[in-house]
């Protein structure tokens, strides 16, 4: 079964850009499965399921939402395999943009629009950087300068991705995009594979539950903000 | 220079020769606040553990994609354009499979139009355009670029990119001024002199537009038709792109004829889906699309090229008016 990370931030036009390609893959006979990771909640799954396609829905809840599709990947990989499929596609919002689910030797693809800003692209961590493929979407409602321009800032933190503008509402660019998808090669298991990138860490009193603010319930692995002391100046 | 020879040039070397070099690494967030003689491998080998662990990147992939980053950037300002003598258009198939059965070969300074009714296929011809179709998008058409199938590789690199596309959609939602966002655009794509570029952009589009505008005037604020000559002169002067297409640029308040010619002027194919019968007898050709596929090409005749005198008579006339009704004139004598 091949598989195919797709990320992004929030809103960016993940699922809608997946549900595209979807129908480009299906018409080319294609069995394809989703597996849809999200926080607190989600209605995309039952938008795959109207369209017959195996979905798997994860909410990550109180924990941090990478950590926990890392540790569900593998499992998604095997219902994958029971249901047939000859394509797996998760998808996962990067939501603290230092997060990345993307995979070594697995297709990755970061989503990101027009409209987040021309600084967005280099305020995205991993899940921009180390990804094959980036997609921008919201192409229809800027300029094609605009567009350039964005592509541009793409392009210079991560120069070796194939960049494609792809609009989620009509569908264009999604036929070409899926070709990119089927060039994914089969694999056998996830087991043993490695993230392209280490999670952020985060292992302080506040993970067990703290509520309380004040360095005396601070513990573990905390970091001071680099405040300057500029009281003693004359204004 | 090549490849990995760009890693053992000291940083203030490059960031004096490349100024685009700065963008790369304030893009990573990781220049160097003072001048910086290191070469770029010592400077990314004396990175900190924890800063590159706060980035998110590693050396190994740092310093492949500066070597991929200048690659590009050398292509892109090198003469890699491709030269386009020509275009062709293999038809595929319609909607219900029919066969289009049609050869369109395109040269420099051709202008084609392109009608049908809305959802008839006009965008997707122009997709298969610019994707250059090689038999694998729904039509099963096959785009030949000087007679020859084109690299696959050519599709996703910008210093390859065939095709600007001027959508319907002009918003913009930077927030810069004109000025700003021309040149911003510029030296994303390396012009030599910026500022001269930038300034024959701001002027050629205040010739095309109805209205004038200043180039201090943040982009956000100008008109429909304001916003379209910008990007019209933007795309005749700094698009690397051989082949333009345009999306219903009627109703734009703009001088279409002007933009035409703007357009023709820098040898570029342009391919425009119109109902403005203006445009569509101002183009030497015009493509018929029905039900997903090219039905029939017509020559303009000569008959309607005469006709085009008059409608362009007509299209004054209004002109006229909206300019009378802008400045608080009556409409009781049309003449």
């Amino acid at each position: 079964m091949k598989v195919v990370t797709v990320s992004g931030p929030p809103s960016s036009g993940k699922t809608a850009v997946i549900l595209k390609v979807i129908d480009a893959l299906v018409a080319n006979g294609t069995a394809v499965g989703v597996a849809k990771f999200d926080c607190l909640s989600t209605d995309d799954d039952k938008l795959y399921e109207a369209k017959g396609i195996p979905v798997q829905k994860g909410l990550s809840g109180a924990l941090c939402p990478d950590h926990y599709f890392v540790s569900n990947i593998e499992a998604c990989y095997q219902w994958g395999e029971k249901q047939g499929l000859d394509m797996l596609i998760s998808e996962s919002a990067g939501l603290c943009n230092r997060c990345s689910p993307h995979i070594k030797d697995i297709t990755a693809v970061c989503v990101i629009d027009n409209l987040s800003g021309v600084n967005t692209p280099k305020k995205v961590g991993p899940m921009l950087k180390s990804a094959d493929i980036v997609v921008i979407t919201k192409g229809d409602i800027v300029s094609q300068a605009e567009r350039e321009v964005f592509a541009a800032r793409v392009r210079q933190v991560n120069p070796r991705a194939a960049i494609m503008n792809i609009n989620g509402i009509t569908g264009q660019g999604a036929a070409e995009l899926a070709t990119l998808f089927q060039d994914a090669h089969d694999i056998d298991t996830l087991k043993g594979l490695r993230l392209r990138f280490s999670m952020p860490a985060a292992l302080c009193s506040y993970c067990l539950g703290e509520t309380r603010i004040g360095e005396s319930y601070q513990m573990g692995n905390v970091r001071r903000m680099d405040i300057a002391d500029d009281t003693g100046g004359a204004k | 220079m090549r490849g990995a020879e760009f890693l053992q040039v000291p940083l203030s070397v490059l960031l004096k020769e490349q100024p685009f070099v700065r963008d790369f690494f304030e893009a990573q967030g990781i220049l160097p606040e003072a001048p910086d003689s290191r070469t770029v491998e010592r400077l990314i080998l004396d990175l900190p553990e924890d800063v590159l662990e706060d980035l998110g990147v590693g050396r190994k992939q740092l310093s492949e994609d500066f070597v991929s980053f200048m690659e590009g950037m050398a292509a892109l300002a090198g003469d890699d354009g491709i030269r386009v003598r020509s275009l062709t258009v293999f038809g595929g198939c319609d909607k219900a499979g029919k066969p289009e059965n049609v050869q369109l070969t395109l040269k420099p300074g051709d202008v084609v139009s392109i009608v049908g009714p809305t959802g008839s296929g006009k965008s997707r011809l122009l997709a298969d355009i610019e994707w250059m179709a090689d038999n694998d998008t729904p039509t099963g058409r096959k785009i030949l670029i000087n007679g020859e199938a084109p690299d696959k590789s050519w599709r996703f690199s910008p210093e390859h990119k065939l095709v600007a596309q001027l959508s319907q959609n002009m918003n913009f939602v930077m927030d810069l001024s004109a000025r700003e966002f021309i040149t911003m655009h510029a030296e994303s794509r390396f012009i030599q002199n910026p500022d001269e570029t930038v300034n024959l952009i701001l002027k050629e589009a205040n010739k095309l537009a109805g209205e004038c505008f200043e180039p201090d005037a943040p982009i956000t604020s100008l008109s429909g038709g304001q916003s379209r000559a910008l990007m019209i002169a933007d795309t005749a002067f700094l698009s690397r792109s051989p082949i333009v297409l345009i999306d219903e640029i009627e109703n734009a308040g703009i001088d279409r004829k002007k933009a035409l010619e703007l357009l023709i002027r820098e040898e570029k194919i342009v391919l425009m889906a119109t109902h403005d019968p203006i445009l569509a007898l101002m183009a030497d050709r015009r493509v018929v699309i029905r039900n997903g596929g090219i039905r029939d090409i017509l020559d303009t005749s000569e008959a309607e090229r005469e006709n085009l005198t008059v409608l362009e008579e007509m299209d004054r006339k209004l002109l006229e008016l909206r300019n009378r009704l802008r400045n608080g004139g009556r409409i009781e004598e049309i003449n």
